[in-house]
């Protein structure tokens, strides 16, 4: 491995986690349309919006990890990926906005049926996102993307055998995914009916999921030829054959009700089918562009991996801690057990307002001076700290809070 | 020597050079991009200042144990989780337009500033997933757990924008990299974001204006209630915090925004000139109020003598460089600069009064005001911030044109060559209109869930 590899494998696995975390999310939205209508499909609507709730946002900032890493270590093959393929990607960001939304709009709902009008926009959101996301990949993965500025057909670039394999397998694996997910929470908020409900739709779509990627050989056998020599002889072959055991094996534990390790399974089936395609093509990142050529200068990459690993080393803990809270139920729904926090205590102990108020004032005198009057660079860094100690102490010699208490006088003045 | 060593790095290089393209919709291009930022800015003010200044209440529920805090904050919680999954969303397209509109500047500079925006995505994703445990921790957690939770979302929500504003300010005071053959080499991204002297003051005028923005409008929107009879000392505390931040922040913006300007002045000769409409270079130059430009002078403006001199070189002699010095093509359209220009300063001078009279209230009176004038005013102070903040961002984003990097790059070299640029823009405005239809149809919903205080609250207000 080159160092020039190392930020496509960062990307790749951003994909990974993109595609089990944030694909579940899509999935949990498909499964709201076809929830049906009557009593149980607000259940299986609620479950569905309540597992994806705490976890949806943090899911969906992968692919902006992906765009980013690409665009910064590999700019010129972002750029050609980016601007041929700009129809699937902008359908994909709109697609977004209404899944995203409609999670915001959910907060506000109080009526069955604008819950089921959200719920149903949510779901088509779900559908159209995950298929031009696949799409995008299918133009990539079958050498349809050029290097230049849109310099690919802007339809048949995405609208082709390869992306429609690419991007229904992308619905199917997210709707699969979810299923599994969902019936695992049904188990830990002991909903037995929930359980079985996402258990046969979890067995359905492997099924369907798995058939579709088996059957898409046959697709990419005369679409993408060398794309499939490389996946079934080639390089590939190891991560195809992964996939398909970690399939077999989840379809196995979904039928024995051990979800959680399904999860896991289910996950490792979908990221082998990535590293079977990143190993498929590699060392071509683009026709007639390697990932050598399309790589950013030595600095560059140095750099963001780096920042990637220090951000991995902030990032993944608070993953861990998110997914631990969400997982062991520390979040759901439970009647409020609150210790009263409670100390009673007043808000400004020490402080006399005064003294607070005349800091504040020098503060700002002194802002003036180091940042308006005086002209160096470090006089404006402490005219600035100045201005940000005059708006802190401000803020306490103010005291909202007591000037909100001790107004109860006012009350009576506005009535007049 | 040299040569031939600059040679072989570019013909390795120049496989992913891309050429730049026409594209008869530059224009929409723009403004599409316009309008994605002019969503989402305002989101982001309420991304990095709202989550501090709910961190405050929290703290002083847990420091009293007043139940009206933690009812106070709980509420807020619940605008704050909405308006940041939209935040979430129009930010999302933001990265997408970056390679759908610009590819040849992503794919040209990506190595330079792309950083930044990797960064940024880390203080996306610790703000992301601190606001979905503080959001469900509510009663799940204990007190110190849950106010410990909303801890990293403050702190990312100032990185945050520490990495989009040091793209931002290599954009407009572009360095550590040299161009050859159109291509980026000699790239230093850690000095060209953050060995950049532009970032600064960008960075500190936009993070008070984060806190300037989300102040008044959440004030705004008690004050809104206080006119219509709603004022019990949950209303008032809710109003009075938001606002004592405002009004303290509003002022010190004026001192920042003049630091801003001379900063332009030397590093952006040509956008200050756009910004005052300075035809020739002129010493002594005087600074016009309100006026249109026209035929290369201001007409009906109302000229300051020798202010501006003054108060971009501190002098007022000094020789300002006006809008001649660079060919016509390199050159701003004037009337926008100029007008969003005064429109942010007029606003932001008129909230700097508004806080000043709150604070001279505060200090004189001990008192909150009383005047049904100075509520209206609080009323229409919110929605007058976002004004000023989208204007602020269309003086230096248009008047860093014709360029995408500073004098580098010409923003119309940068543009998409794909079709379909009108259809996009089209389906974009459509969606975000319905996102703001959306997102007031949310808060108006929050706003009426009724009250849970507390039965008995310390102080309870004069029923009615």
């Amino acid at each position: 491995m080159h160092l020039y590899d190392v930020p496509l494998l960062f990307a790749l696995i951003g994909l990974v986690l993109y595609t089990v975390l944030a694909g579940a999310d899509f999935g949990a939205g498909l499964w709201q349309l076809f929830a049906g209508r009557g009593p149980k499909s607000v259940r299986v609507r609620d479950h569905a919006h309540d597992s994806m709730a705490a976890v949806w946002e943090a899911n969906h900032v992968w692919l902006i990890f992906v765009l980013t890493v690409v665009w910064t270590a590999y700019p010129g093959a972002f750029g050609s990926i980016a601007s041929t393929l700009s129809i699937p990607l902008f359908i994909a960001a709109v697609g977004i906005i209404f899944r995203g939304g409609a999670y915001a709009l959910r907060a506000g709902t109080s009526t069955p049926r604008e819950l089921r009008a959200i719920d149903t926009v949510t779901a088509v959101a779900s559908i159209i996102t995950p298929f031009a996301l696949g799409a995008a990949v299918g133009g990539i993965a079958s050498g349809r993307v050029p290097v230049g500025n849109a310099a690919g057909h802007l339809a048949s670039s995405w609208l082709n055998p390869t992306s429609i394999l690419i991007g229904v397998l992308a619905v199917a694996t997210a709707a699969y995914l979810a299923a599994v997910y969902l019936a695992a929470d049904a188990v830990r908020l002991g909903k037995p009916d929930l359980e079985r409900h996402f258990r046969a739709r979890a067995l359905g779509a492997g099924i369907v999921a798995g058939a579709i990627a088996l059957g898409g050989l046959a697709v990419l056998h005369s679409d993408a030829h060398s794309l499939y020599h490389d996946l079934v002889e080639g390089a590939g072959r190891p991560a195809l054959v992964v996939s398909i055991l970690a399939g077999l094996t989840t379809l196995a534990l979904v039928w024995r009700h051990g979800y959680e390790p399904a999860r896991y399974s289910a996950a490792a089936a979908v990221a082998a089918i990535i590293a079977g395609w990143a190993l498929a093509q590699k060392p071509i990142f683009l026709p007639g562009l390697t990932i050598e050529q399309a790589a950013a200068p030595d600095d560059t990459l140095i750099t963001i991996v780096i920042a990637v690993i220090c951000g991995a080393a902030i990032l993944f803990p608070s993953l861990a801690l998110l997914f631990r809270l969400v997982l062991g139920g520390r979040l759901d729904y439970a009647p409020a057990a609150v210790s009263s926090a409670g100390q009673g205590r007043s808000v400004l102990s020490a402080s006399a307002p005064g003294v607070l108020a005349r800091s504040a004032g020098a503060c700002f005198v002194a802002g003036i001076g180091f940042l308006t009057a005086a002209e160096a660079g470090w006089t404006h860094a402490l005219g600035i700290v100045s201005l940000f100690g005059f708006i802190i102490l401000g803020f306490l010699a103010v005291a909202p809070s007591e000037l909100a208490r001790g107004d109860s006088e006012d009350q009576r003045v506005t009535k007049l | 020597m040299r040569c031939e060593a600059a040679f072989a790095m570019t013909a390795i290089a120049s496989i992913v050079a891309l050429a730049p393209v026409h594209q008869d919709y530059l224009l929409e291009a723009r403004q599409m991009q316009a309008l994605s930022f002019a969503v989402h800015i305002p989101l982001v003010c309420f991304g990095v200042a709202f989550p501090a200044m709910l961190m405050f209440v929290e703290w002083l529920y847990l420091r009293t144990g007043d139940e009206l805090y933690r009812t106070l904050a709980k509420r807020w919680t619940k605008v704050m989780v909405a308006l940041f999954a939209v935040g979430v969303i129009t930010g999302t397209i933001l990265s997408f337009e970056m390679g759908l509109l610009w590819p040849n500047f992503t794919a040209t500079f990506g190595s330079v500033f792309g950083l930044g925006f990797a960064v940024e995505g880390f203080s996306f994703f610790v703000e992301a997933i601190f606001i979905g445990i503080y959001v469900y921790g509510w009663d799940r957690l204990s007190p110190r757990a849950h106010f410990a939770s909303g801890i990293p979302i403050v702190i990312s929500g100032f990185t945050g924008s520490l990495m989009v504003i040091s793209v931002n300010a290599w954009m407009n005071h572009p360095s550590g990299f040299r161009l050859s053959g159109g291509q980026a080499v000699d790239v230093h991204p850690l000095a060209a974001l953050f060995g950049n002297s532009y970032l600064w003051h960008e960075l500190v005028h936009m993070y008070l204006a984060a806190y300037i923005v989300t102040g008044f409008l959440v004030a705004g929107a008690y004050a809104f209630g206080r006119l219509r009879e709603r004022w019990g000392r949950y209303e008032r505390t809710a109003l009075a915090i938001p606002l004592t931040v405002a009004a303290l922040a509003a002022p010190v913006q004026v001192l920042v925004g003049d630091w801003n300007g001379r900063e332009v002045a030397r590093a952006q000769p040509t956008k200050l000139a756009a910004i005052e409409g300075l035809p020739g270079t002129t010493s002594g130059a005087s600074l016009h109020l309100l006026g249109w430009y026209t035929d290369g002078e201001i007409k009906y403006g109302i000229a300051i003598p020798k202010l501006l001199s003054l108060l971009a070189f501190h002098d007022p002699n000094a020789t300002v460089q006006g809008l001649e010095a660079v060919p016509a093509d390199e050159r701003p359209p004037v009337n926008i600069v100029r007008v969003a220009f005064q429109t942010m300063v007029g606003i932001g001078t008129l909230l700097a009064l508004i806080g000043v009279a709150y604070l001279a209230v505060r200090v004189r009176r001990k008192r909150l005001p009383k005047s049904r004038w100075f509520y209206r005013a609080l009323v229409i102070a919110g929605p007058l911030s976002v004004v000023a903040l989208i204007s602020g961002w269309v003086t230096t984003e248009v008047g860093r044109q014709p360029w995408v990097v500073y004098e580098v790059m010409r923003t119309s070299d940068a543009v998409t060559g794909a079709g379909g640029i009108p259809v996009g823009y089209a389906t974009l405005a459509l969606v975000y209109l319905g996102v703001g239809i959306a997102v007031a149809w949310v808060l108006r919903r929050l706003a009426r869930v009724p009250l849970e205080l507390p039965a008995s609250p310390p102080h309870s207000p004069v029923g009615d």
